[in-house]
């Protein structure tokens, strides 16, 4: 157990790292994600409120849909990333544990008097993640199987009310369950039931969404580090990029125009040797061109990954790089992510 | 008797004729979780007593190995390149790191022995 955000975490369980990862990405992890910040913002267009903090294209959120998008700053900065939802009768929205006091204070501060911002302190979250996620939920909630990715429904399961989207942060298929925290052990345990679900660490839900090519707030992303040079363009809605109306509008519109002065890339060492958050980045002649920071041994791509950001001019794939890992320069390469591909449930196949 | 000695820091030596044999101890492999990578000195570069020699790494971080003697690096486990495993799956055999030729060996004194350490290293669960 570790300390994360003011919550005690496991790192991994009775398996390790590298079995649970494995695990993840051939049947079914479940993890506890509690200590993310469930927040609700009803009241008149929310939408159109929360736009005003991200940008993200809220306002074209279907009921029922989730995104992905940033808090930002007046430079650009991402202050916290999160999930938001069209709830139908409101905005249901994830953030991080160690930003939601602040992002829940800015929430309110922001939207004071047009949305109600209602932190849901009494919900626990639980992610169920791999090929075997959804088989598994479907013999408790049989119409989970056919929802789409990025969409969120009601439900009831074993007399728990739940709600369940088709989601997760492991680059593979899988759902985040939130329900009230009275109803928490026993979800969790009616899971763990099933003979494909194993219990799953920090450590591996790291190494997972790092070969998934997802940020990790505070590390790959944070408040000096627009969405632009995360390469997260693909999350600001075309109008929102157009229109602008976020803060650091401005900013992130001349780095769209004229392109990011650094951007977060993959790379993959040559070698066998992780390189790890803070490894220097350094061009063949020896000048520094960025660092890393994700980085790490990948069970599923058989040896070390990492994301970082470099020097614009550095940063096509393919471009050899040196990692100076405890003083020593190792050849690597600028790579494309994700690392392992996305197994999202797009649909099923035709017959 | 197997007439291994430790260190405190986990490392492990045994001693044939002037020539020391070293790894990590099981319990330091089961701490540190799976590893992934060994970073092994350079055969015939000099180590000191408490100086680092190696650098192993788990998926969960990475880990100084300490020189448990001082003298000459006379011999790598190459075996760990290609398999890092082994630290787990035999730490105080096939996952051995290096041998060194002693320099001092009056070090040795200064060693742990297997009961000895298992105290310790109880103590240090």
């Amino acid at each position: 157990m570790v300390p994360f955000a003011g919550y005690e975490m496991p790192v991994q369980y009775a398996e390790g790292i590298l079995a649970e990862h494995q695990h993840a990405r051939s049947a079914a992890a479940l993890f506890d994600v509690s200590h993310m910040g469930q927040v609700s913002l009803r009241g008149d267009d929310p939408a159109a409120a929360l736009e005003t903090l991200v940008p993200g294209d809220i306002a074209g959120l279907e009921p029922g849909r989730m995104r992905y998008t940033q808090f930002t700053n007046d430079r650009g900065g991402i202050l916290d990333d999160l999930m938001v939802t069209n709830a139908g009768d409101g905005l249901f929205l994830v953030v991080n544990a160690a930003c939601k006091a602040a992002d829940i204070a800015r929430l309110r501060g922001a939207l004071a008097g047009k949305v109600d911002v209602e932190e849901l302190a009494d919900r626990a979250l639980l992610a169920l993640q791999g090929p075997k996620a959804s088989a598994v939920l479907a013999r408790f909630a049989p119409e989970a199987a056919a929802m789409p990715f990025m969409s969120a429904l009601p439900f009831e399961i074993s007399g728990m009310r739940a709600v369940v989207s088709r989601s997760g942060y492991t680059g593979e298929d899988g759902y985040e369950i939130s329900v009230k925290d009275i109803d928490a052990v026993r979800m969790a345990e009616l899971l763990l039931a099933e003979p494909e679900v194993a219990p799953v660490g920090l450590g591996a839900r790291d190494s997972l969404r790092l070969e998934a090519g997802l940020c990790l707030y505070g590390h790959d992303i944070d408040e000096t580090t627009t969405p632009v040079e995360a390469g997260l363009v693909w999350s600001i809605g075309k109008r929102r990029r157009e229109e602008g109306g976020f803060p650091g509008d401005g900013i992130v519109q001349a780095q769209l125009r004229d392109g990011p002065p650094r951007k977060r890339v993959g790379i993959v060492p040559d070698g066998r040797a992780p390189a790890r958050e803070g490894t220097e980045i350094t061009d063949g002649g020896g000048v520094s061109i960025g660092h890393v920071t994700s980085g790490g041994f990948g069970p599923t791509a058989g040896g070390p990954v990492a994301m970082g950001y470099v020097d614009a001019a550095h940063a096509a794939v393919d471009t050899a790089v040196n990692l100076v890992v405890r003083g020593t320069p190792r050849p690597g390469r600028i790579r494309r992510m994700p690392f392992v591909p996305h197994s999202y449930y797009r649909g099923q196949e035709n017959p | 008797m197997s007439g291994l000695k430790y260190t405190k820091e986990h490392e492990w030596v045994r001693v044939d004729g002037d020539v020391a044999t070293v790894g990590i101890s099981d319990f330091a492999q089961s701490q540190l979780g799976d590893v992934v990578f060994v970073e092994l000195p350079e055969v015939g570069s000099q180590v000191k007593r408490d100086g680092n020699a190696a650098v192993v790494e788990s998926v969960k971080a990475a880990s100084d190995v300490y020189a448990p003697v001082s003298g000459e690096v006379v011999e790598v486990n190459g075996a760990l390149e290609d398999a890092p495993q082994l630290v787990n799956e035999s730490p105080v055999g096939d996952g051995w790191f290096m041998k060194i030729r002693l320099s001092d060996p009056s070090e040795l004194d200064g060693l742990m022995d297997e009961a000895a350490y298992a105290d310790y290293s109880e103590s240090q669960a």
